[in-house]
């Protein structure tokens, strides 16, 4: 590859390789994928050929029904994370900053949270039924933990050098907070909400198979029992690029807002 | 002026630190405190910063005693102290806040200009090398424009060629308004080549055990023979045990306050 570029710069270099490359394995995959399903390898009710799935997505869209689907799983991730979100994040700061509370508040929520959340099913349908409540809630509960913990260590990892800093500026603890605290310790709370993210996902399909009567988890359930495999393959891909684009977004946010910390390249 | 009357500092853990200290610093004067580990040096300098408090004792500027970090006094520590997610500027400006964006943005050219890192506003810390982060952390503490500049052995994370660039960097910018300058460091040439006295202390309690006043014109030569005969008298001074004598040769003596 090296040499192929030192020979023909001028052609080659042109083209974006570094952002080219990574395609190559995935894109040969489904080409691959494509053949074997159209020369009858692999059977259709196992894995439908990826022209299939296409048209099943395509299908799904004319009709309304994946708008639908997205619609609805989007908003229970929304409220669900927005919930469980901003909990963590209150007792992640509260904890962060005041021994009392965190003496107080810290041990119980660290039993809670070496609880797996799923095992937590049969109890919340008990306690919510199986509406919509019961999702949002088992997606708060998911999102909850990754944020405390990471709001939490992020402020108590902060250099003291930095706050003994802001009394010498006389900072008032509201200032100390916003000005030396927070952005000190945005770059952990950002690795909190990737986790976030991903535990949102998670949470969200295995609350939507078992019971639901909408949403992309129900839209693959209800395929499964009509045998429609292409379907299924495209609540599946459904579930990536929506987890893909959580990420994405998080990236952004990284970029925008802790240019500064090492994670990050400066241009 | 900058009075000390008889501070003492016990922590907590019963640890004396500091008994008895007496010294008073008239304005544009440079001392230095030197001593080994444990000696009570940094105690002293966060007392006057106001960092921490005396068990007993006072110590006031201008006939005002210290309840807290006081306005006309700028620090600067070992580690320069950065706001890493500000840029260079914008750290300068950090104590600012109360003056109009324009004072702040002359004030901050002006001292960027004094430490020579007037193309780095916009850079971040992690950019900057640590010499370049002190002169930055000096920035900010000259920024306020103090009567006392106080610092807490500010170039022992350097290298020797960075450390004594430094120094007489700090000079030079003292020549400019003459602050005073108060400086912990166990770096026995550092001492020398900046201070007007210098005052040695010993451990087991902190004490102040003698002071020496340093005449020699500056700048001064660290090769001079009266530099060196200097240099013998106050290491001779510090009552250095057995255990330490290689760091006597390398011209530092113990490590940390």
């Amino acid at each position: 590859m090296t040499t192929t570029l030192r020979h023909s710069p001028s052609r080659l270099s042109s083209l974006p390789w570094d952002r080219v490359i990574p395609w190559v394995v995935p894109a040969g995959l489904i080409l691959l994928w494509q053949i074997l399903a159209q020369v009858g390898v692999i059977n259709s009710r196992i894995l439908p050929a990826p022209t299939d799935v296409v048209q099943a997505a395509i299908r799904l869209t004319l009709s309304g029904e994946l708008f639908k689907h997205v619609t609805i799983s989007t908003w229970r991730a929304v409220v669900g994370f927005l919930i469980g979100g901003s909990i963590g994040l209150f007792f992640g700061v509260l904890n962060g900053v005041s021994r009392p509370a965190e003496l107080l508040a810290d041990s119980s929520i660290q039993m809670i949270r070496n609880i797996p959340h799923l095992a937590m099913i049969p109890l919340v349908i008990l306690w919510f039924g199986i509406g919509d409540e019961a999702r949002i809630f088992l997606v708060a509960l998911g999102v909850l933990f990754p944020i405390y913990v990471n709001t939490f260590y992020g402020i108590r990892a902060i250099d003291p050098g930095l706050i003994e800093m802001g009394r010498v500026y006389g900072l008032g603890r509201r200032q100390l907070f916003s000005q030396v605290i927070l952005p000190g310790a945005l770059p952990s709370i950002l690795v909190g909400l990737r986790y976030a993210l991903g535990n949102m996902w998670l949470t969200l399909i295995v609350a939507e198979t078992i019971a639901a009567s909408s949403g992309i988890g129900y839209m693959a359930m209800n395929a499964r029992e009509f045998m429609q495999t292409d379907v299924v393959v495209v609540a599946i891909l459904l579930y990536a690029l929506l987890g893909k684009l959580a990420d994405s977004a998080v990236r952004w946010l990284e970029k925008v807002t802790i240019a500064w910390h090492p994670s990050q390249k400066l241009k | 002026m900058l009075h000390i009357k008889n501070v003492h500092k016990q922590f907590d853990n019963g640890f004396l630190a500091l008994e008895g200290i007496n010294l008073s610093i008239r304005p544009g004067e440079i001392v230095s405190l030197v001593g080994t580990s444990g000696c009570g040096k940094s105690t002293l300098l966060r007392i006057v910063a106001g960092l921490d408090f005396p068990t007993l004792g006072e110590v006031s500027i201008d006939g005002e005693p210290i309840t807290g970090p006081h306005p006309k006094v700028g620090l600067i520590f070992q580690e320069a102290r950065l706001m890493p997610w500000l840029r260079v500027a914008e750290n300068i400006q950090f104590g600012l806040s109360h003056l109009s964006r324009l004072d702040r943005q002359e004030r901050t050219e002006a001292v960027l200009r004094k430490v020579h890192l007037s193309n780095f506003a916009e850079a971040l810390p992690r950019q900057l090398s640590g010499g370049m982060a002190q002169r930055v952390a000096i920035a900010r503490a000259l920024v306020t424009q103090p009567d006392i500049l106080l610092l807490d052995e500010p170039f022992s994370a350097l290298d020797a060629f960075t450390r004594t660039q430094l120094q007489d960097h700090l000079l030079e910018i003292w020549e400019g308004d003459y602050p005073t300058l108060l400086l912990v460091t166990h770096d026995v040439e550092e001492a020398l080549v900046l201070s007007d006295r210098i005052i040695v202390l010993r451990p087991h309690p902190g004490r102040i055990h003698r002071e020496l006043r340093i005449d020699l014109p500056r700048p001064r030569r660290r090769s001079s023979l009266e530099f060196q005969r200097l240099k013998e008298q106050l290491i001779g001074e510090l009552d250095l045990s057995p255990a330490v004598p290689d760091l006597v040769k390398l011209g530092g003596v113990g490590s940390g306050g």
